[in-house]
């Protein structure tokens, strides 16, 4: 099938096998590798990508589903010379151990951070009306599709809030 | 490098992020399945038996052979040299199954195919007949099927054990059973082989092993390893998982390489990988322990059965190490402790962190815990009753003096910081309340012996370049899988030269630079890479060092090193400028370094030595709350005391530790192997096997390092490894969920809770409380 993609702002063409996912798309037909396969079955979030500002795990939907939406992987969020609030909190709070899963923490938590924003409750909020706190039970429990088995998670967290409290205090 | 730049700073025991991690967050670190794959290359994919145990009648591949897009079938038959992956060298663990399969999940062949899709779609078109065999799945079985082993038991001796046992006022005997762990290293096993010419073939291979894969794959080849480079940039997670297991895909790929000249590709689905290979063993100890009426034990008798499934793999050394670790941080009178490595029809269990150490210390510390409900006392109180000493009661069961011993100190601290005593006292006080939720507290402590075990296996490679514009090349022979390693050695190598670790470029390990390379394991990494580095740098400094002298004109002894350069009498001469001059005056400016532990050994036919170069300590509190209706459970507070000597780099070791704490939590709370009676494994992805999640992070978790330690011992930097020994801190959750369990019968029955402790074990426990109570 031949379709578009418009990844980081730019569109790609592509033919694929309507059964390829985004993840596959990614990786085999655009050589985006940032993004991750840990599972390939949506368990583990290695592969989170951002549709449209949506978090999105990429193995579990297919790419011929997504001609018209901005797709953002972790190259788009920053480079190593112009890294995103985010991924500049990672490295200075020592956010990842051996890597594989941080792409998809970063973009996973670029995403979370504009759902708490929007005011999203999560299962541990204590009043679902209420603007979500930025407590690090909040952050862990939005973050929990994200498996680290290298278990960096408090770092993970640190660099999180750190980034979302300058936010908060920016608005 | 600029040689106006600024002097230096010491870089060693500083806090310095991860080398790569820039590139981490940005994406651009560059793993395997990351790699441009050459015009050309092909994928390989397993097909795996369906059946425990089986003799294979006939192989029909037609359909195999005619599927789309499949490029050949790789079988037996195709391996030119042997069909052999044990890194035991016993000849029991082939590539591709002949004859027959010993477990659910053993490779029969390969299907090489144009795509990765198609060669995993045709790997289960084989029509296989199959002759069925009886199938000993686990300890018991394997013992009612005879008891066959995989390789040597061991038994460790000290003192009249059964004399102790007779005269010991009191006696406890027990049995716990301890389970096994999977990886789940988020990138699975992956290798990437490419032909060259003559018999050469390159392979990238996600491995802490690089030299033996070199091995192996020369051995199934047939070639000499000369002819095989083996290469690591770094892996997304060990864990040991890829000390021996990615053998067989190295092998795979390369096979297929050389027999189509094309480059391979192999990288099994999660799925696959969880079921075809090996894990952390589970145990079952049996224990007969004498001890007086305040609590000190008189002498152990156990039994340490494993779980190794059908192969040796590492069978040998890992329950070797769970009897050297059978003491824990106790001083046996009088010990007798036995391995029982069984052959069983499941994988062949392996390496994980701790490598039989914490199943060894978990038996230890149920023990322990029998004699403090028998004797109605804190838990904590006989773990103090039994510490080793400092100058006597300090003799392990292998027979080694311990020399180093600061867990008393360690302890004492812990128990202050954490305020231990009041909080035990307010957890009692909430249980008598009898309310549903019940809480637990406990404080264990750990002593982790380090060195390979495997004499030979201490020793360890550098080569270090330095090049006329004064910039470094740094290669070792140890391997990055996220424990920092990278960034300790060039730590070192960077204070040795007095440059900034900007002057060092940290290169990829390959066995084309440094040969006969161990496994980056038993926490040794920075131990002996570290020291391989500085003895590369010795030797090109005192090289340096003559050379200045000579133009300088001044005595050697008057050259000293200084950060940014050398003073050569009252001269300062920058770094960069010295090495310009050694070059033009023809001054080798590169070097071999090569380290051995010394002083260890190991009489294993006697069980008597030393083993061990040094031990590390540590201590935790856990505090837990218990839903008795449902037997769910959370953990509200852990305090963690380690020591890793003077710390080469504290926020490296500090990941370490709160990495392998919640690891070791995960083992022994949510992450349970299921085998169903058939053989299978149940639990293949993270949908059904559950390893901790941000969520599961104790909300209060203060881990602080023993900032008083320094190694005894002359290692790097008085440093101390810290790979291993923090997974076992995660003892103190079991035994508080323990005690919360316990208070269901007033703390006077030991509640005896099997690992992992889910949910379901924590309601068992509650319910056996109850029908146990003495009125
Ligand atoms: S690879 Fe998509 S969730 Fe694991
Ligand atoms: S850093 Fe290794 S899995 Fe997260």
């Amino acid at each position: 099938m031949h379709i578009t993609l418009s990844i980081n702002g730019k569109d790609h063409e592509l033919d694929l096998d309507p059964r390829t996912s985004v993840l596959d798309a990614l990786r085999d037909h655009l050589d985006l590798i940032g993004t991750k396969k840990g599972c390939d079955h949506g368990q583990c979030g290695a592969c989170t990508v951002l549709v449209n500002g949506r978090r999105i795990n990429s193995c579990l939907t297919l790419a011929v589903m997504h001609e018209g939406d901005a797709i953002t992987t972790i190259e788009g969020l920053g480079t190593p010379e112009a890294l995103s609030p985010l991924q500049a909190a990672f490295v200075a709070h020592d956010g990842f151990q051996c890597g594989y899963c941080t792409p998809g923490q970063i973009c996973s938590a670029t995403g979370m951070l504009e759902e708490m924003r929007a005011g999203w409750p999560s299962h541990v909020s204590e009043d679902l009306l209420a603007a979500p706190d930025l407590s690090d039970a909040e952050i862990s429990e939005r973050m929990s599709g994200n498996l680290c088995r290298c278990s960096a998670y408090t770092n993970i967290v640190a660099a999180i809030t750190e980034v979302a409290e300058a936010r908060d205090e920016a608005v | 490098m600029n040689k106006h730049s600024t002097i230096p700073a010491p870089v060693m025991h500083q806090d310095l992020r991860h080398d790569s991690g820039h590139k981490h967050v940005s994406g651009r670190a560059e793993y395997i399945d990351d790699m441009v794959e050459p015009v050309g290359t092909l994928h390989a994919y397993l097909a795996l038996s369906d059946r425990a145990h089986a003799e294979i009648v006939a192989i029909d591949f037609e359909a195999v052979r005619t599927a789309p897009g499949v490029f050949g079938i790789l079988t037996a038959d195709d391996i030119p040299g042997e069909n052999d992956v044990s890194p035991s060298h016993k000849h029991d663990e082939p590539i591709f199954a002949v004859g027959k399969v010993h477990f659910w999940g053993q490779p029969i062949f390969a299907v090489i195919g144009e795509t990765r899709e198609a060669a995993r779609r045709a790997a289960r078109l084989a029509r296989i007949t199959w002759r069925d065999l009886p199938a000993a799945l686990d300890v018991d079985a394997a013992r009612a099927a005879g008891g066959t082993l995989v390789t040597e038991p061991l038994t460790l001796r000290r003192g009249d054990v059964e004399a102790g046992l007779e005269a010991a006022p009191r006696r406890i005997k027990g049995r716990i059973a301890i389970g096994g762990q999977d990886h789940f290293y988020l990138e699975g096993q992956i290798a990437f082989a490419i032909p060259g010419e003559d018999e050469d073939v390159i392979i990238h291979s996600s491995t802490q092993h690089p030299s033996e894969v070199q091995l192996m794959v020369a051995h199934v080849l047939g070639i000499s390893q000369h002819a095989v480079t083996v290469n690591v940039r770094r892996m997304g997670g060990g864990f040991g998982g890829k000390e021996t297991q990615g053998n067989l895909f190295a092998a795979v790929a390369a096979l297929a390489a050389k027999r189509w000249n094309r480059p391979v590709k192999i990288r099994p689905d999660r799925d696959d990988d969880m079921q075809a290979t090996g894990k952390r063993h589970d145990f079952v100890v049996d224990y007969d322990v004498g001890y007086d009426d305040d609590g000190r034990i008189q002498a152990v008798d156990a039994v340490y059965a494993a779980r190794c499934g059908f192969s040796s793999d590492l069978s040998g050394p890992v329950t070797d190490r769970a009897l050297f670790h059978a003491d824990n941080a106790y001083w046996y009178p009088a010990v007798k402790v036995r391995s029982e490595p069984l052959y069983t029809n499941t994988v062949s269990n392996t390496a994980f962190r701790g490598f039989g150490g914490p199943q060894g210390m978990m038996a230890a510390e149920r023990w322990i815990e029998d004699i403090a409900y028998g004797l109605g006392k804190d838990p904590l109180d006989i773990r103090k009753a039994n510490f080793y000493g400092t100058d006597d009661r300090n003799v392990t069961p292998y027979h080694q003096t311990v020399t180093d011993n600061i867990i008393g100190r360690l302890v004492d601290e812990l128990e202050t910081s954490s305020d231990y005593q009041a909080r035990r006292k307010a957890v009692l006080a909430f249980n008598t309340m009898g309310g549903v939720l019940r809480k637990g507290i406990a404080l264990t402590p750990v002593k982790f012996g380090i060195s390979f075990t495997a004499t030979w296996y201490n020793q360890a490679g550098a080569l270090v370049h330095v090049y006329r514009d004064g910039s470094i090349h740094l290669s070792h022979g140890g391997t990055e899988m996220g424990q920092g390693l990278y960034i300790k050695v060039a730590q070192v190598l960077a204070d040795a030269f007095g440059v900034g670790l900007e002057a060092i470029k940290i290169m990829a390990t390959t066995t084309g630079k440094v040969p006969n390379t161990s496994a980056t394991a038993a926490s040794s990494g920075s131990d002996l890479n570290g020291m391989a580095a500085y003895d590369a740098a010795r030797q090109i400094k005192a090289r340096l060092a003559a050379h200045a002298a000579r133009i300088y004109e001044v005595a050697e002894a008057d050259v000293a090193w200084v950060p940014g350069g050398i003073m050569a009498g009252r001269q300062f001469v920058a770094f960069s400028e010295l090495v310009a001059s050694a070059y033009l005056s023809r001054v080798q400016l590169s070097a071999a370094g090569f380290y051995k532990t010394p002083d260890i050994h190991w009489d294993r036919a006697n069980g008597r030595g030393r083993p061990f170069y040094y031990f590390a300590y540590g201590a935790s509190v856990s505090e837990v709350t218990i839903d008795t209706l449902t037997g769910e459970y959370t953990v509200d507070r852990v305090d963690i005391l380690h020591d890793v000597g003077r710390s080469l780099n504290p926020v490296i070791d500090l990941g370490q530790i709160e990495g392998g704490f919640i690891q070791g939590m995960g083992w022994l709370t949510t992450e349970e192997l299921v085998w169903d009676a058939r053989g299978q494994l149940r639990t293949h992805a993270p949908s059904t096997y559950k390893i901790p999640l941000a969520s599961d992070v104790p909300p209060i978790f203060n881990v602080r390092l023993a900032e008083w330690s320094q190694n005894r011992e002359m290692t790097i930097g008085r440093s101390k490894a810290v790979g291993e020994p923090p997974l076992m801190l995660a003892m103190s959750v079991v035994e508080a969920l323990s005690m919360a369990v316990a208070s269901e019968a007033d703390y006077r029955v030991a509640p005896r809770l099997d690992t992992p402790v889910t949910p379901e074990r924590v309601l068992m426990g509650i319910k056996r409380m109850r029908t146990e109570r003495p009125a």
